[in-house]
């Protein structure tokens, strides 16, 4: 009864909260956008709470525009960027953004590559320069090339060889898709990296980094004027290139379930499965990620409250969904099985989950409280500038557009109960999916000391 | 050339100082003695709380290492009044953000949620802070996970690595302990030994809350006053510990993993945070492996060696001495070299000092990059309870920019002949030890 009573409070300051919070939740980061004459997009948001800045350049290329046997192009050309052009030599990139009292760095996806620095207001002019030098003046050195390669074996050694799950995700997607890139890493093969040569890199370079295929996406402390008129003074000297095009590869349906085992030394049994299911294009986006946060956002979820709650069988469980992907991605769960437990007995736990909700549906309480926790999430990105740029750069990259970000709590509160059961029911099909099970083997050799001691 | 970037220095210094000490935190004891620290920001309608409380790993006793840890883990798993599942229902309703966690030195748990739910959140942050249950069924599930969470880490060869560091460099110090325990000592966690650690270490006058964001300071001290109010304070509790006995001659432990790299930490004892020589420190560590690619170890074994994806050193300034360490993983095969030339780079900071140019790059980075530490309401808040807990004063966001300006050349050079070790250290390799063959002559350098 008390109970009761409780919970109906809860909704009901909900509701009245959801009616004030609206306002302040669409307000979101004000984005002013300019095109310049060759093409490059700039985004700017003026967010003067503290006098720092990210200024972040997107490029629309990553491993979804390789070539089978050249996996990880994109991401060894990401490396090469910073080893110099005719301007700034080897290295120099870094340390002048770091003696500048900034900290830059990049990363790749399947989708895109990007570069940002993080520093003082004042130092926008610095790093507009730099990152306009690079974006056509890199000198892509053959021995600077051969050692980079053997970095970047080293980073794939670190990720994937030597982490059994990290290298079961590699098998379930190479499993998942078959003639889409999104088959193979980001980081690339072994066999592909070896075959790299300098000239595939000089021409993805010269393929991809031209200013029509970029977006220069600035946060922080600056006004909107003064970023666009020093883009212009660097970047407008770059002459706009061929427009690339985008691999317009569908992989061919999915015809029933597949699975994938892995068995390597490991501690613990690793479940991670994937429906197929569509990208930012379709309506029944905001219905998904409702269904995830229902399903698996926090320990109130259904899915922490089943298995690790209540039957106690995973350490840690999990979904996840994002919709800014260039090309239908997956819907992935996770579970990392709790000694003592059996992976059959977590998989068909976590089968059943999918089932009741696809029977179901969820609750009102469940729905609002996804709502609330997305609308909350919203606000606190924006706390982070290099958070606000993220999101602004991916939407822009993957093809949404900037505006989808500012639209998508307003989206995402029209979403009802029937929603989402209809794109569970539509989307988790047994056919469509693909499982990988990270089966643990006895070590060939154990982690305990063999030798040690003072010389 | 010279001159034009000398001058660019100075305004940007100028410029950085200026904003880090507009940060001017309010800071009130409450007649609990709860330390609480509150800076206005109402740039966004949220608030981040960040609570420390001195209860850390510190305290465990060896036989029940991991008691600290698993304490803090449970505090979010029942109270008097809520059950765990009401209160991840109750904080996750309103979007918010609760987390625990425990650590060395301390405990903490961070709340984040809108302006409009602060009271609630305080209501849930209290109410786990003082009145948790530790029910048995929860602690036999969250010992479960516990357990499960330390057979995965035999996963993971850099942190099967630092625990076998931490076991030799901290010899007759808590740090030697992990935080999380091991699999021996786990087990004996009983719920009695939960709620007398937390009934001991859990105090208002052991702890401090910054709250940062859109609150007004009488508002901040209303939440404080009517949630943390009724907290009893507890004296006497004992906080010294002995020391860590320093190594007397290199020591090298190989751990054999069917990996295809080696993960390599070698260090010894660091510094502790009330170090005054922490800010010379920070410069020579930020030369030697703390700077990214413009440190000397990443310009040398990842810039021209090719030899590994990450490389850098670090001293951990704690409550008491914490670790100097360099890592690196890097192909078997590659090890020895990789390490020789580590070793080389500590000798090298020791006998020659460093350029200007170094010298001059290192200081405005650690200055120009400070606001860079303080511009979201978590980092900012994280920060001030470390400032409070190591008295280093509320005009630090003043202090630390002069603090680095002062250092000098000599000082790097005095601060790596007196912290650094390259002649007496642990190094720990986990490997395949078949395709590594550590070389004993090659990686212990010769004195």
């Amino acid at each position: 009864m008390v109970r009761r009573r409780f919970v109906a409070l809860i909704a009901l300051s909900a509701a009245l909260f959801a009616a004030d919070l609206s306002e302040a939740a669409e307000t979101g980061p004000r984005v002013q956008e300019t095109v310049l004459q060759n093409g490059l997009k700039v985004l700017v948001v003026e967010e003067p709470k503290a006098p720092v800045i990210t200024v972040q350049i997107w490029y629309k290329v990553g491993s979804r525009n390789e070539i089978m046997g050249r996996a990880g192009l994109s991401h060894m050309l990401e490396h090469m960027m910073f080893k110099g052009t005719k301007k700034y030599a080897k290295g120099e990139f870094s340390k002048i953004i770091k003696k500048n009292g900034g900290n830059d760095n990049a990363f790749t996806s399947q989708d895109y590559t990007a570069y940002f620095e993080n520093l003082a207001a004042d130092k926008l002019e610095l790093a507009l320069e730099m990152e306009s030098d690079r974006l056509q003046g890199l000198l892509l050195d053959d021995n600077e090339f051969q050692l980079e390669r053997e970095v970047v074996k080293e980073e794939r050694r670190l990720r994937t060889e030597d982490n059994p799950q990290a290298y079961l995700v590699e098998q379930m997607f190479a499993q998942a898709f078959m003639e889409h890139p999104y088959h193979w890493p980001i980081i690339g093969w072994f066999n592909d990296l070896n075959a790299m040569t300098r000239e595939d890199l000089k021409q993805h370079y010269e393929r991809y980094y031209v200013p029509n295929n970029a977006t220069l996406v600035i946060v922080g402390d600056v006004k909107n004027e003064a970023v666009v008129s020093l883009a212009k003074q660097y970047f407008e000297r770059l002459p706009k290139g061929a427009p690339p095009t985008s691999p317009e590869i569908i992989d061919p349906v999915q015809r029933g379930e597949r699975r994938v085992i892995v068995k390597r030394a490991a501690q613990l049994p690793f479940l991670y499965f994937g429906y197929k299911v569509p990208n930012f294009m379709s309506t029944d986006v905001h219905a998904l990620a409702v269904l995830e946060n229902v399903l698996s956002s926090g320990k109130s979820s259904r899915l922490y409250d089943t298995l690790v709650y209540r039957k106690k069988i995973a350490l840690a469980v999990g979904a996840s969904y994002s919709e800014l992907s260039a090309n239908p991605e997956l819907y992935t769960f996770y579970a990392i099985v709790k000694p003592g437990a059996k992976i059959e007995e977590v998989e068909q736990s976590l089968l059943a989950e999918i089932e009741r909700i696809k029977k179901e549906g969820p609750t009102d309480k469940e729905i609002q409280k996804a709502k609330n926790q997305v609308e909350a999430k919203h606000m606190f990105e924006q706390d982070s500038i290099f958070r606000q740029a993220m999101l602004l750069g991916t939407a822009e990259t993957v093809g949404a557009g900037w505006q989808y970000i500012a639209d998508y709590v307003k989206r995402l509160r029209e979403v009802t109960k029937e929603d989402v059961k209809r794109v569970a029911r539509r989307y988790f099909q047994e056919d469509t999916r693909t499982v990988g099970i990270l089966i643990p083997v006895p070590p060939t050799a154990e982690a305990t000391p063999v030798a040690g001691g003072t010389p | 050339m010279t001159r034009i970037a000398a001058a660019v220095v100075i305004v940007l210094v100028l410029a950085q100082a200026s904003f880090a000490a507009d940060i001017k935190p309010v800071r009130i004891v409450t007649p609990n003695n709860m330390i609480v620290l509150i800076v206005d920001q109402p740039s966004l309608p949220i608030v981040t709380v960040n609570v420390l409380v001195k209860a850390g790993a510190v305290h465990d006793p060896d036989a029940l290492a991991g008691l600290a840890y698993m304490t803090a883990g449970m505090l979010d798993e029942g109270t008097k009044t809520r059950s765990a599942a009401q209160i991840a229902q109750q904080i996750e309703f309103i979007g918010g953000e609760l987390a625990t966690q425990g650590a060395q030195d301390f405990s903490t748990v961070t709340l984040r949620v809108l302006k409009k739910d602060v009271d609630l959140g305080l209501t849930i942050l209290s109410d786990i802070l003082m009145n948790p249950i530790f029910a048995e069924k929860d602690v036999a599930r969250v010992r479960g996970e516990l357990m499960g969470q330390l057979q995965g880490e035999k996963d993971e060869p850099g942190v099967i690595a630092i625990k076998a560091f931490d076991e030799i460099v901290f010899q007759g110090n808590p740090y030697r302990r992990a935080a999380n325990g091991t699999e021996k000592t786990v087990p004996k966690i009983t719920r009695n030994d939960l709620v007398q650690f937390h009934h001991t270490y859990y105090r208002p006058n052991r702890t401090i809350v910054a709250i940062v964001g859109d609150i007004r300071e009488h508002e901040a001290l209303d939440v404080v006053r009517k949630h943390f109010g009724k907290w009893t304070k507890k004296d006497g509790v004992p906080s010294t510990f002995s020391p860590a006995v320093p190594l007397q001659q290199p020591k090298l432990k190989l751990i054999d993993k069917d990996l295809t790299q080696a993960n390599v930490i070698l260090g010894h004892l660091g510094i502790d945070r009330k170090n005054p020589d922490f800010y010379a420190v920070s410069v020579m560590n930020y030369i030697l492996g703390g700077g990214g690619f413009s440190s000397r170890l990443v310009n040398r074994i990842r810039d021209q060696k090719g030899l590994a994806y990450d490389v850098d050193s670090g001293f951990q300034a704690n409550v008491m001495p914490g670790p100097f360490t360099v890592q690196l993983q890097t192909r078997n095969a590659a090890a020895n070299q990789a390490i020789a030339s580590v070793v080389e780079e500590m000798k090298r900071i020791r006998t020659e000092p460093v350029s200007d140019q170094e010298l001059a790059d290192a200081k405005a980075y650690l200055i120009g990059s400070f606001p860079l530490r303080l511009d979201t309401t978590g980092k900012l808040a994280a920060l001030l309870t470390l400032v409070e807990l190591h008295g280093l004063g509320l005009s630090y966001f003043e202090d630390y920019p002069k603090a680095i300006r002062a250092v000098t050349k000599e000082d790097v050079l005095r601060v790596a002949e007196q912290y650094l070790h390259p002649d007496v250290y642990a190094l720990v390799v986990v490997a395949k030890q078949s395709e590594a063959k550590i070389n004993p002559e090659m990686v212990l350098g010769k004195p």
